[in-house]
C-alpha cells in the first residue's frame, strides 16, 4: 500500500494517478468529439458532399416559400430547405416551433436517409430577436451581405 | 432620483472596496497583526460595501416595480401590464440586472466574512478580504464602464418593450438567484484559497472555516440547477430535463467542481491531507463560475441566456477572467511548493475514496469543458459544429460509473486505512444487488446500455449511501452524517428517475378531434374542448383534455399555446399531472390541416415514469447539503461557548 512510501513519494504517486487519469480523459474526449460532434451542412454542401446516411447532423438554411405541407396525419410535416444553390426534402414529425415560417431560416437536427430526404429529430427556429440557433445567426449575416452583392 | 441614488451606492461600494483591498495589502506588508491603523478598516469597509450594494439592488428592483420607463433598463424590458412577480423578477432577468446582483451578492458574501469570521489568523482574514475585494473591483469596473443598470433613457417612452415571454415564469424568480448565490458564493472559496495562499496558511482550520461557506454556495447551486432543469422541462415543451446546452454546462461545470471541493475540504478538515489540492480546487472552482459568466454573457453562445450581444462586455469579461484566474495559478505555482506534505493514508481508506471521487469529478469537469468550448474552437477553422448527447453521455459515464460504484462503498471506509474484510459484506451486498438488477432489467425490457446503467447504478448507490446508518444509534448519529446519507441517497434517487425516464418515456403525436381519446402509457387522454382563453400580457388556445390513469376516474389539465403581445412571441404552455411513479406531458400544438372531417388540433403526449424523481434527488442532494451546514454550525456554536466558558473559570480562577 501506499503508506509504506516516503510522504514524497505518496505525493507523486497521487500527482501522477491524477494526471494519468485527466490526460486518459482528454484523450478520450479529443477522440470522441472527432466521431461524435455533429457537423453543420447547408443544402450546397449536403449536395457536394453528402454526410453518411443515419450520421446524426445539423441542416441549416431557408424553408423555401410554398414548400411546406402537412401529410394526412396532421402530424406529419414536409418542407423543402434551400441555399439558392441546392435543397434539400425535410421530412419532421412534431409540433413545429411557434416562429417557424415559410420564407425564414431554420437549423434541423437530424439525419439523411439514404433516399436523400433529411429525417429531422429536431427544428430550432428562431425564437426572438435574442434567441437563435447560431449557425442561423451567421447564416443571417452571409445571407445580408449576399442580399447586399446582388442588390449593387 | 432613484436611479441616481442607486448609482451613487455603487460608485460608492466600488470607492469601498479600493480602499479594502489597500489596506488589506497593508496589512500584509507590516509586521504581527497590526500594520497601522489602516487595516482596521478593512472588516467595516467590507460590511458597509455590501450594504451599499444591497442598496443599489434594492433601489433597481423598485424602479421594476414602479416601471420607470425613463430609465433605459426598465424601459428595454418590462411593461407595465407585466404581473407583479415579473416586475420583481425583471430586475434581474436580463444582463444589467443580473449583474448587479453578482456583485451584490459578492460584497454581501465578503462583508460577512468580514463580520463573522474571527478564528482564522488576522492576517489570512485580511489577505481573504483583500482578494475578495479586488475580485468585486473588476466586477464593478464592468457594471460601471459597459453594464449600467440605471442608465436613463430621454425621452422616456410612453410603455415598455417587454419580458421575454419565455422568461414569464415562476421559474425566473427562482432560478437567477438561486444559480447566483452559488455561482458568486464560491468567490468566498477562491478569496479563502488566495489569502491562505499568501499568508501560508492552509491547515485544518482553514479548511473548517471555509467549510460552511463552500457548503452553502454549494446548496444554492445544486438547488439553482434542479430549479433551472424543472424550468426548461416545464417551460420549453420538449419534454427534455437536460439537453447538454452551453449555458447549461456553464453551471454544472462550477457544480462538479464545488462538489469536489467539498469533499476535499473534509478530507483536509478532518485529516490534513489534500491540502494543495483542496486549494487548487478553491481556485477552479471560481474560475468555472466566472467562465460560465463569460460564456453567457459575451453572447459568444447564442441562446435563451444570452441577453448581450456585445462584444465590448465580452473582452471586459475576458479580460478580468484572464487576470483573476491568471493571477491566482501564478500565486499557486510560487506557493504550491511551500506547502508541507500533510498527513499520509493508505490507498484502501475513506481519503483513498474522497481522492477517487476528486479525481472521477476533475475528469468529469474537464469533459464538459472540452465538449463545450469544442464548437467555439473549430469555428476559429471555419468549422462549424454542435457537440450533444452522444458526446457527452457515454464519456461522461465512462468516469462517472466508476465514482458512483465508490460512492455506494466509500461512505463506510475508516480514515487512514481500512481493510476488505471489515467491508466485504456490504461491497457483496451492493455488487450482488446491483448484478439482479442488471440481469433483470435486460431480461425484461430491451433497453440501452446507458439507462440500463444508470437504473442500476441507481438502486447500488440508494442501498450504499443508506448502509452506514447500520449498526449506529439513530439518535446519536452526528448531523453531518445524516446530510451525507441524505444527498448520497439524493444522487441515487436522481439516477433512478434518468434512467427510467430515459428507458421507458412513451410519447404519442395525434392529431386529435374533440372527443378522441389516445392511450399513452397508462394514461387514456380524451379531448374534451379547445377554446380560447385571455390573460393580463396574452392570448392563448387552450385545451381541454381529461387524463385517466389505467381507468380510473379523469383528470381535467389543460396545456395552452400562448401568443404574447410584449414582445410579440408564442409560447407552449405544457400541463403536466404528477403521480409518485411519473408524469402525464401535454402539449398542444396548432389546428392541423382539415382532412374533410371535424377540425383536428395537434397534441404531444409524454408518459414520463419516475421523471420527478429527477428533481426529488436534486431537491435531497441540496437537503443533505443543509443538514450538514447546519450540524457544522450547531457544532461550531458549542465548541465556541464551551471554550467561552472554559475562559470564564480560567480568569475567575486566576482572580
Amino acid at each position: 500500500m501506499t503508506s509504506a512510501f516516503k510522504p514524497k513519494h505518496q505525493r507523486l504517486m497521487l500527482l501522477a494517478l491524477a494526471l494519468v487519469v485527466l490526460i486518459g480523459a482528454t484523450l478520450l474526449a479529443a477522440w470522441a468529439l472527432r466521431s461524435q460532434a455533429s457537423f453543420f451542412y447547408v443544402p450546397s454542401e449536403m449536395a457536394a458532399n453528402p454526410p453518411e446516411p443515419g450520421a446524426t447532423v445539423r441542416l441549416g438554411g431557408m424553408v423555401e416559400e410554398g414548400s411546406l405541407k402537412t401529410l394526412p396525419d396532421g402530424v406529419t410535416i414536409e418542407f423543402v430547405v434551400g441555399d439558392g444553390e441546392a435543397r434539400v426534402p425535410v421530412v419532421f414529425r412534431g409540433l413545429l416551433p411557434d416562429l417557424f415560417v415559410e420564407g425564414s431560416g431554420v437549423v434541423a437536427d437530424g439525419s439523411l436517409q439514404p433516399d436523400g430526404t433529411f429525417a429531422a429529430k429536431e427544428l430550432l427556429a428562431k425564437h426572438d430577436e435574442n434567441y437563435m440557433p447560431r449557425e442561423l445567426a451567421d447564416m443571417d449575416m452571409a445571407q445580408k451581405q449576399q442580399v447586399v452583392a446582388e442588390t449593387e | 432620483m432613484i436611479s441616481e441614488l442607486g448609482l451613487a451606492a455603487l460608485w460608492l461600494a466600488t470607492a469601498l472596496a479600493g480602499l479594502q483591498l489597500f489596506a488589506g495589502v497593508m496589512g500584509q506588508r507590516a509586521d504581527g497583526v497590526a500594520g497601522g491603523a489602516i487595516t482596521a478598516l478593512v472588516r467595516p469597509a467590507a460590511a458597509l460595501q455590501a450594504l451599499l450594494c444591497v442598496l443599489s439592488f434594492g433601489l433597481l428592483v423598485v424602479l421594476f416595480l414602479q416601471t420607470d420607463l425613463s430609465v433605459a433598463l426598465v424601459a428595454n424590458n418590462s411593461h407595465s401590464a407585466k404581473p407583479f412577480i415579473f416586475k420583481l423578477a425583471g430586475a434581474w432577468g436580463n444582463h444589467e440586472g443580473s449583474m448587479l446582483l453578482w456583485v451584490t451578492v459578492m460584497a454581501l458574501a465578503g462583508g460577512l466574512i468580514a463580520l463573522l469570521e474571527r478564528r482564522l489568523p488576522e492576517k489570512t482574514i485580511l489577505a481573504t478580504l483583500a482578494a475578495q475585494a479586488f475580485l468585486c473591483l473588476g466586477f464593478y469596473f464592468f457594471i460601471l464602464a459597459s453594464s449600467n443598470p440605471f442608465e436613463r433613457l430621454v425621452p422616456a417612452p410612453v410603455e415598455g418593450a417587454g419580458m421575454n415571454p419565455l422568461l414569464q415564469d415562476i421559474g425566473v424568480a427562482i432560478h437567477p438567484p438561486m444559480l447566483y448565490l452559488g455561482y458568486v458564493g464560491l468567490s468566498v472559496a477562491f478569496s479563502f484559497a488566495v489569502g491562505a495562499l499568501v499568508t501560508r496558511q492552509v491547515t485544518p482550520d482553514f479548511a473548517r472555516i471555509m467549510r460552511p461557506w463552500v457548503l452553502s454556495a454549494w446548496i444554492f447551486l445544486t438547488l439553482g440547477i434542479t430549479a433551472g432543469s424543472y424550468w426548461a422541462y416545464y417551460e420549453l415543451g420538449w419534454g427534455g430535463w437536460w439537453f447538454w446546452d452551453p449555458t447549461e454546462n456553464a453551471s454544472l461545470m462550477p457544480w462538479l467542481a464545488a462538489t469536489a471541493l467539498l469533499h476535499s475540504v473534509s478530507v483536509l478538515a478532518s485529516r490534513d491531507a489534500l491540502r494543495t489540492w483542496t486549494v487548487l480546487l478553491g481556485v477552479v472552482a471560481f474560475s468555472m463560475s466566472m467562465l460560465g459568466t463569460f460564456l453567457v454573457r459575451s453572447g459568444i453562445l447564442t441562446s435563451v441566456h444570452a441577453f448581450a450581444v456585445d462584444p465590448e462586455r465580452g473582452s471586459i469579461i475576458l479580460f478580468l477572467l484572464a487576470l483573476y484566474i491568471g493571477g491566482a495559478l501564478v500565486l499557486f505555482a510560487l506557493r504550491a511548493n511551500t506547502i508541507s506534505e500533510g498527513e499520509r493514508f493508505s490507498a484502501f481508506s475513506r481519503e483513498g475514496a474522497l481522492v477517487f471521487n476528486n479525481v472521477a469529478l476533475s475528469a468529469l469537469l474537464g469533459i464538459v469543458l472540452l465538449g463545450t468550448l469544442y464548437p467555439l474552437l473549430t469555428e476559429a477553422f471555419d468549422v462549424k459544429v454542435s457537440v450533444g448527447p452522444p458526446y457527452f453521455n457515454p464519456v461522461g459515464a465512462v468516469f462517472l460509473m466508476p465514482m458512483l460504484a465508490i460512492l455506494a462503498v466509500g461512505p463506510m471506509l475508516r480514515w487512514r486505512r481500512d481493510t476488505f474484510a471489515r467491508v466485504k459484506w456490504p461491497v457483496v451486498t451492493v455488487t450482488v444487488a446491483g448484478l439482479l438488477v442488471l440481469v433483470g432489467v435486460s431480461i425484461v425490457a430491451d433497453i440501452g446500455l446507458l439507462p440500463l446503467l444508470g437504473i442500476a447504478m441507481g438502486i447500488v448507490v440508494g442501498i450504499g449511501s443508506v448502509l452506514p446508518l447500520l449498526g449506529r444509534s439513530m439518535r446519536r448519529l452526528p448531523l453531518a452524517t445524516w446530510g451525507m446519507v441524505v444527498a448520497h441517497l439524493g444522487v441515487a434517487v436522481s439516477l433512478f428517475g434518468m434512467g427510467t425516464d430515459t428507458a421507458f418515456t412513451t410519447e404519442k403525436l395525434v392529431a386529435a378531434r374533440v372527443g378522441d381519446t389516445t392511450q399513452v402509457g397508462p394514461y387514456q387522454v380524451t379531448l374534451d374542448a379547445v377554446y380560447p382563453v385571455a390573460g393580463p400580457n396574452w392570448v392563448s388556445l387552450e385545451a381541454n383534455l381529461a387524463a385517466s390513469y389505467q381507468g380510473g376516474s379523469p383528470t381535467k389539465i389543460a396545456p395552452q399555446s400562448r401568443s404574447f403581445w410584449a414582445p410579440p412571441q408564442q409560447t407552449s404552455e405544457s400541463a403536466l399531472l404528477t403521480r409518485w411513479n411519473g408524469q402525464l406531458y401535454a402539449v398542444i400544438g396548432g389546428e392541423a390541416p382539415s382532412d374533410g372531417g371535424a377540425d383536428r388540433w395537434q397534441l404531444r403526449l409524454w408518459w414520463k415514469p419516475f421523471v420527478n424523481w429527477i428533481w426529488y434527488g436534486g431537491a435531497l442532494i441540496a437537503l443533505g447539503g443543509l443538514l450538514s451546514l447546519i450540524g457544522r454550525i450547531a457544532n461550531d456554536l458549542k465548541r465556541r461557548a464551551a471554550k467561552a466558558r472554559g475562559d470564564a473559570r480560567r480568569e475567575e480562577i486566576a482572580a
